[in-house]
């Protein structure tokens, strides 16, 4: 019994991690597509139809580039940093639900690895460990560009999370669970109506967490810790080879985490936009994929609009980034604990 | 099968605090305290705090000990000399160390009733953790939660007294409070 759930997970795990891989890679080709549109040019074109082969290519390149190392660096440390940048971006992705809970044979859970009763928690968690990555990449790789990088992004993270947690606050009130699934069932009666975004009053929540969540991933605009024009690179000025495409990773693998917890926590998750107002589909393999193709299509418009951001916004300056964190962010989100908090009681 | 994971998370916890005494670079203590606080957190989810366990890891290991490795970074602690101790600690220290733990063991193994503590799959919910915490135990957790307010306003008006140097500059990197509105 216990070998043949270890094995279904063992399972669950390799393919997700390699949709996971996928993903990351076709999210970068998505944002240098995108951003291309954006400046009046065709991003790349040239390898494969559309240029669809172009990160494939750009892997292999990576992988058979000369491995450096610096003398300077502190070894096991400038070694360790990029598995923990990747290996925390990954394993987020195992508690997130991706459809429908008890489909298929034999009642599997089919698109979950974890159902994990505190999802919510162990998301944040993860990523608060994830800091360590570009923390001790900076510091071991003895340059001042990278300390400088590491620096600015603990600062930030600390920072920022802090905003994060507090905006998720008001949807965990309304489901009274910190379990996604649960979180998810509340929005999915009448559809687009009940989402916490629209239904739920979230808006402001939203607001803060999609502003603190491209604090979180160092995007643009917030994207100081590696801000070419005076860091030259930041925290991985120092990296090369596999080991920079490894923090590259996961750079774009918390972006995708980012838009699944965003999409599972405001927008319904897998339900579709109409809720139960129409039948679900007589077709059980349509019945069991079609949630898939709702959760895809709502990450795909969060990482649209990340990348949107970031072809339009100029970067923050340090004192404004941090007193944005502080001054509004923060307050407003104590508020919209108390104001939903209020409107739970007296509703 | 909790057993094993009870086994193997213990020794890293023992190994992880053994190792946070003997290294001498700063950085690699503060690493090892880290892996001490996350196979706590696997023992407290053994015992069915899983809140209890996320939180140790959020507080703990996410939040104290990034500032830890920060201040680490920042003042780019060196590698420390090994010194042989003082002779009054070996003299005092070890038989009062031994001489404590003498006694807390012989206190916990002579005293009945402390109920037994299982590895089981039982989970506290949410919901029953949160009676807990705003009903039943709703004064301990605003006193607190009063002392934290207090000694974060002892923290603000400590560093707002000596953070302008000889020419009046303010340090624009220390505390992002004070650059605003500049």
């Amino acid at each position: 019994m216990i070998l043949w759930f270890v094995l279904w997970s063992a399972l669950k795990v390799a393919v997700v991690t390699v949709v996971m891989l996928l993903g990351v890679a076709y999210t970068v080709l998505l944002e240098r597509k995108l951003v291309g549109r954006i400046q009046n040019r065709w991003g790349p074109s040239r390898v494969g139809p559309f240029g669809l082969l172009q990160t494939l290519v750009d892997g292999a390149k990576l992988f058979l580039k000369e491995d450096l190392i610096p003398t300077g660096v502190y070894r096991p440390l400038y070694l360790l940093a990029p598995i923990i940048a990747l290996g925390c971006a990954l394993i987020s992705i195992g508690v997130v639900p991706f459809g429908e809970p008890n489909v298929g044979p034999g009642r599997l859970d089919l698109f979950e690895i974890s159902n994990v009763n505190i999802g919510l928690l162990v998301i944040l968690g993860i990523t608060s460990i994830g800091v360590y990555g570009i923390a001790l990449a900076g510091w071991s790789s003895n340059n001042k560009y990278s300390l400088l990088g590491a620096l600015r992004s603990s600062a930030q993270l600390i920072s920022y999370e802090l905003a994060l947690g507090l905006s998720l606050v008001g949807v965990v009130l309304r489901a009274g669970s910190l379990n996604l699934r649960v979180i998810v069932e509340q929005q999915a009666t009448r559809g687009i109506l009940t989402w916490n975004l629209f239904g739920g009053m979230q808006f402001v929540a939203f607001f803060i967490y999609l502003m603190a969540a491209y604090a979180e991933t160092n995007r643009s605009p917030f994207d100081l810790p590696e801000a070419e024009s005076e860091l030259t690179g930041g925290y991985h000025t120092e990296y090369s080879s596999m080991k920079f495409a490894m923090f590259f990773m996961a750079e774009y693998a918390n972006m995708i985490t980012v838009g699944c917890v965003a999409t599972l926590l405001f927008l319904g998750g897998w339900t579709s936009f109409f809720g139960d107002l129409i039948p679900p589909p007589e077709n059980v393999f349509i019945h069991a994929f079609l949630p898939i193709f709702w959760f895809v299509l709502k990450v795909l418009c969060f990482l649209f609009l990340f990348v949107w951001v970031r072809g339009t916004l100029p970067r923050f300056r340090y004192d404004q980034l941090m007193n944005f964190g502080w001054r509004i962010l923060m307050p407003l989100a104590i508020l919209n604990i108390v104001g939903t908090s209020l409107w739970l009681a007296y509703r | 099968m909790h057993l094993i994971l009870f086994i193997v998370f213990a020794g890293f916890c023992l190994a992880g605090a053994i190792n946070l005494l003997l290294q001498s670079h700063p950085i690699n203590s503060a690493l090892s305290l880290i892996v001490v606080m996350t196979s706590l957190a696997v023992l407290y989810l053994l015992l069915g705090a899983e809140f209890l366990a996320i939180a140790q890891v959020i507080v703990y290991a996410g939040a104290i000990m990034v500032l830890f490795t920060f201040v680490v970074m920042l003042l780019n602690a060196g590698r420390e000399e090994r010194t042989l101790g003082s002779r009054s600690a070996r003299k005092v220290g070890f038989p009062a160390v031994v001489a404590i733990l003498g006694v807390i063991a012989t206190v916990i193994l002579r005293a009945q009733g402390l109920g037994v503590a299982g590895l089981r799959d039982g989970i506290t919910s949410t919901e029953e953790l949160s009676r807990v915490l705003f009903h039943e135990l709703l004064l301990p957790f605003e006193v607190t939660s009063v002392l934290i307010l207090i000694a974060i306003l002892g923290a603000v008006a400590l560093a707002s007294h000596g953070d302008t140097d000889s020419h009046g500059n303010r340090d624009p990197y220390g505390n992002p409070e004070r650059t605003a509105g500049k």
